[in-house]
């Protein structure tokens, strides 16, 4: 056994406008402004200062909870536009320093998360009705002009000076890893060869040119700049179905306690278990029934559903950046299935509701985060389990399910049973556009339609088996030693070469943006963060701010 | 079966079968079709003959041979382990130091089931192989030979289907379940081993593969017996008691098959033992044949040990699942991480020995053991001779010669070690192998002899009966 690196400090995912450092919401009647303004003292690793509007994953933190917030706790808000509080800036990417000195373990890590918050803007703009603009007041570099691309309209000022670009490649031998590249091309129909160009010009395109490739929707003239911002927001209000008087959702901070071994959520557990590294995730039923969307709204973050999501995408996020070391995920429920079930159909029946819709989202987004979650995921469903509809889609994201058979002699109390339902069906998209289940069966998809047939059925062990639905159903004598033997085995392979595997068997099916930039995109830059070209003592990234040129391996392959 | 079932007395065993719910939901499953494969595919003809067989009921010293009649499906075949040692460690590779394991540590999980498979796997195919026999016993003593050796790889099988159903879950039991469902020789689905589907077509190959390919199955039991999965050491140094028996069979065997011929060329006067028709006259196997015959199996038995320079035998090395030979008696640091081993291999056209890394000539050193072992067995057999006064010496054939699998697979090599052409070799390969006419020959001995204390005019008698029976014991009482 490997002695156990100690730890700094936990990175803490939780946090609320109050406490920001970086960001500043304003609420506008239908719009909202989200402005950037780092703090450059304020770095979450340390040994680095967040010059000109750069940032880390404190930043990067503050801005996800700022989308968050934005969805659940203002439904009036139809339009956001990001902009920058620092005069002739708009933001210069990722910070150079902290990338050239975090692990790579971090790199990785950083890049994926603020992937995903790009990823959850788009999807706001295009399924929750509050629509992201982009207003670049100054520079939009790297990273900075990323996060414009993430936005459905980018408005540049045209002051002569101000340019978008991407200057990774020549400049630091990397790649624009924020979904760039792949936006550039697909998103914005950006001419490859145009694209090209761009992005190997370190200062980037400015004005009319900038305008004609596409790179940008529209050039204000510095006198205008913010009347014709507000103006292009509030137009695109008018194509927005979001409630006019709802009240928002407040989300409270998520209460969480943890020791070595333990963290506390309400409504999920998880134990660390560090010789064996692994981590069990408990996710539990609910403790009351709820039958209309008024008592829900009433519950507001304390509505199931919402906090046991809450409490998900927060323990991802623990594991991932703090707990490097524990290779396999072990996902149980635990609760009354039944209850769950009626929550599903809840969901279901009112799944138009912005709210309901914004859960939805959500656990869509967790899934997905769980999809792209660089560890083992395995599923065991044993008696008090309730995988069923909300819950079921687990098992159609992890690696492996085990499900305890019983036959019909055994105590029939005990017998776990999983249930899908339509949510399985709808609401649930991959980064590929597939429902996990159509992803699942894709070579055959006659099993789809089965699986459809057993909506709503309670299935046992070796229905779920048949209908293909779970891996295998050992019975309790077998059970002890199969699980052991699967947890051992599978802690003893290169972490590296699973995550490698496990990323290319969970992906199958169409290539969308989203796809390409987890699969092709990320994959190349981690590629890049390895190399001596990027890692080296002699790389652009390390050299950087030196004055020192970078010497580059000049082998291609 | 029935729940009723009373399996401490049903199954000799000393793992608690009667109170593990796992184990014997297993074999119930498994015992009704490991019977109809007994039926099927064990002796043909004999099944409900009386038969004087030895059957271990326990490990200790008046359990493991008790002797008494029986009809071999009603053999009780046990499940029977080496008493556990206290406070036993792993004696080699990189877990070495460290308490041995009694669960399957799941890192090595599946490299454990294919040991066992492969090693499973051997023991009901030399069952099949020699199911044919019984029909031209040369004596009821034979038969009754055969027949031990048969129930007990019958058991040998049980010890690995034991290890599989009790520590490899449903894996475990599907291997079992295969185990009874390859078949020697078959097309489709032959056994794993080559070896194991060569033909057993007359008494002096069984002799021959009981000496030379048992022994092989001395040397893997050997080596599994110091794993560090203390279940499988276990179970293989209790299996190890028997393999002697079945090696004895074989090589007094042919050493009875050696001093008949010897007698008669001495009662006849050949001298020649190189006057084959002259010796065949008096229907004896001629010693050239018999050394023709050692050439075959000795060559056959090598391929089992696998490549000389192995990967996986380092692995299983290194992982501490599979030592050397008698590891424990061996004076080195155990891990081998820095350590060369000479191993013989094809350079420029020569035969040379080579240092190479000491872990990855693991099985060269397992087979350079086993080729000890052998040269053994020739003293013996050569003291035959010379007391006999004839002037022949029976050899080992080089370890290059004729193989199939490893450093020699692709050359030609004479019995002494030479390279030489194809051309050459199509001269002169039945100066070394068996012709079809030389097994012709033996075949049209295997006249069976069925009387009691009878015995083939081509084999001597044995120099002691069973259990101390007299010669003309009946050790097989055959129905009409
Ligand atoms: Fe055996
Ligand atoms: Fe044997």
């Amino acid at each position: 056994m490997q002695e156990i690196e100690a730890k700094l400090v936990d990175l803490d995912f939780r946090t609320e406008p109050n406490s920001y450092h970086h960001w500043k919401i304003s609420i506008d009647g239908e719009l909202a402004f989200l402005e950037m303004d780092v703090d450059e003292n304020v770095c979450a690793l340390g040994g680095y200062e967040l010059k000109l509007n750069s940032y880390d994953i404190g930043v990067d933190i503050e801005l996800y909870d700022a989308i968050q917030r934005l969805r659940f706790e203002h439904p009036e808000v139809k339009a956001v536009v990001i902009q920058s509080g620092k005069p002739g800036t708009f933001c210069a990417g990722a910070n150079i320093r902290m990338l050239g000195s975090a692990s790579h373990f971090h790199k990785v890590n950083f890049c994926k998360f603020t992937n995903e918050t790009r990823n959850a803007l788009e999807e706001a703009s295009k399924y929750s009705g509050q629509i992201y603009l982009c207003a670049l007041s100054g520079a939009a570099a790297g990273g900075g002009y990323e996060l414009a691309l993430a936005t459905e309209y980018i408005m540049l000022i045209d002051d002569g000076n101000a340019a978008v670009s991407l200057p990774e490649v020549p400049l630091l031998g990397v790649l624009p890893g924020t979904g760039g590249l792949t936006r550039l091309v697909d998103k914005r129909g950006v001419r490859r060869d145009l694209a090209d160009v761009f992005c190997t010009i370190e200062e980037g395109i400015k004005g009319e040119r900038a305008l004609q490739w596409r790179l940008i929707d529209e050039l204000i003239p510095r006198s205008k700049f913010e009347s014709k911002v507000r103006e292009k927001a509030l137009s695109f209000t008018k194509t927005s179905d979001r409630p006019n008087n709802e009240k928002g959702i407040k989300l409270n901070r998520l209460d969480k306690k943890s020791n070595e071994t333990k963290v506390r959520y309400p409504f999920l557990t998880m134990e660390l278990d560090r010789v064996g590294r692994t981590v069990t995730l408990t996710l539990e039923g609910p403790i009351d029934d709820c039958n209309n969307i008024d008592t829900a709204k009433c519950q507001g973050g304390d509505f199931w559903p919402l906090a046991l999501f809450r409490a998900f995408d927060d323990a991802l996020l623990h594991l991932r950046f703090n707990e490097p070391e524990l290779g396999t995920l072990i996902l149980k429920t635990n609760g009354d299935d039944s209850e769950v079930s009626s929550y599903s159909s809840l969901l279901e029946k009112n799944s138009s509701d912005w709210f309901i819709r914004e859960i939805l989202l959500y656990a869509q987004r967790v899934y997905k985060r769980l999809d792209v979650t660089a560890r083992t995921t395995f599923a065991f469903i044993e008696p008090r389990s309730c995988f069923h509809g909300l819950l079921a889609e687990i098992l159609f994201s992890v690696d492996r399910s085990y499900m305890l058979d019983c036959d019909e002699n055994s105590d029939l109390e005990d017998a776990p049973n999983i249930s899908i339902s339509p949510l399985n069906f709808e609401f649930f998209r991959m980064a590929n556009g597939l429902t996990r289940i159509e992803t699942r069966f894709l070579g055959e998809p006659e099993s789809v339609d089965r699986a459809r047939s057993l909506i709503n059925k309670k299935l046992n062990g070796s229905a779920a088996l048949n209908a293909g639905l779970i891996t295998f159903a050992p019975d309790d004598i077998d059970w002890d030693d199969e699980i052991r033997l699967l947890l051992e085995e599978r802690a003893s392979f290169s972490p590296d070469a699973l995550t490698g595997m496990e990323a290319n068997l969970r992906f199958a099916g169409p290539e969308t943006a989203e796809t390409k930039i987890f699969g092709r995109l990320s994959a190349w830059q981690n590629w890049i963060f390895q190399r001596p070209n990027a890692a080296g003592d002699e790389s652009a990234l390390k050299l950087y701010g030196t004055g020192r040129r970078a010497n580059y391996d000049r082998k291609r392959t | 079966m029935s729940a009723e079932v009373n399996y401490d007395s049903l199954i000799p065993n000393n793992v608690d079968l009667a109170s593990d719910v796992k184990l014997r939901r297993a074999m119930e499953q498994w015992y009704p079709k490991y019977l109809d494969w007994w039926k099927q595919m064990g002796p043909d003809g004999f099944q409900d003959c009386d038969v004087y067989l030895r059957t271990a009921v326990s490990v200790d010293r008046e359990g493991w041979a008790q002797f008494g009649f029986v009809k071999m499906p009603d053999y009780r075949w046990g499940i029977l382990l080496a008493p556990r040692e206290e406070n036993r460690t792993i004696g080699f590779g990189r877990h070495m130091g460290q308490p041995v394991w009694q669960e399957v540590p799941g890192e090595y999980r599946a490299m454990l089931r294919r040991l066992m498979v492969v090693q499973g796997d051997t023991e009901p195919a030399s069952v099949e192989q020699q199911r044919f026999l019984g029909k031209t016993a040369p004596s009821l003593y034979d038969m009754r030979n055969l027949f031990q050796v048969n129930v007990e790889e019958g058991r040998h099988l049980w010890a690995m289907v034991y290890l599989l159903q009790k520590y490899f879950g449903r894996d475990g039991r599907e291997e079992a379940e295969a185990l009874l469902q390859r078949r020697s020789g078959d097309e489709d689905r032959p056994r794993i081993l080559g070896a194991f589907n060569e033909e057993t077509p007359d008494w002096l190959s069984f002799f021959m593969f009981t000496t030379f390919t048992d022994r092989d199955g001395k040397m893997q039991l050997e080596s599994l017996a110091q794993s560090g999965f203390d279940p499988l050491a276990r179970t293989c140094r209790f299996m190890l008691t028997e393999e002697g028996h079945h090696m004895f069979v074989g090589r007094t065997g042919v050493e009875r098959v050696i001093q008949r011929t010897c007698e008669v060329m001495n009662k006849n006067g050949i001298t020649d033992p190189d006057d084959i028709q002259a010796i065949r006259r008096f229907g004896v196997v001629d010693l050239p044949t018999i050394q023709k015959k050692i050439n075959f199996h000795t060559a056959v038995t090598l391929d089992l040990f696998g490549s000389e320079i192995s990967t996986n035998a380092a692995n299983s090395f290194n992982a501490g699942l599979k030592g050397r030979f008698r590891e424990h008696q061996i004076k080195d640091d155990h891990k081998l991480e820095n350590d060369t081993y000479p191993v013989a291999q094809v350079v420029d056209g020569e035969v040379k020995v080579l240092e190479v890394s000491a872990l990855s000539a693991i099985n060269a050193r397992l087979s350079d053991d086993y080729i000890a072992d052998c040269e053994n067995v020739m003293k013996r057999w050569n003291r035959v001779i010379d007391e006999h006064q004839i002037r022949y010496h029976l050899h080992l054939p080089h370890r290059a010669f004729h193989r199939k699998v490893g450093e020699f697979s692709e050359v030609r090599v004479t019995p002494q070690g030479l390279l030489i052409s194809d051309r050459e070799w199509s001269k002169k390969y039945h100066d070394w192998l068996p012709s079809e006419s030389d097994l012709e020959y033996i075949l049209s001995l295997m006249e069976p002899s069925l009387l009691p204390g009878e015995f083939s005019n081509w084999i001597a008698p044995p120099k002691a009966g069973i259990n101390g029976q007299p010669g003309e014991y009946e050790y097989v009482r055959l129905v009409a």
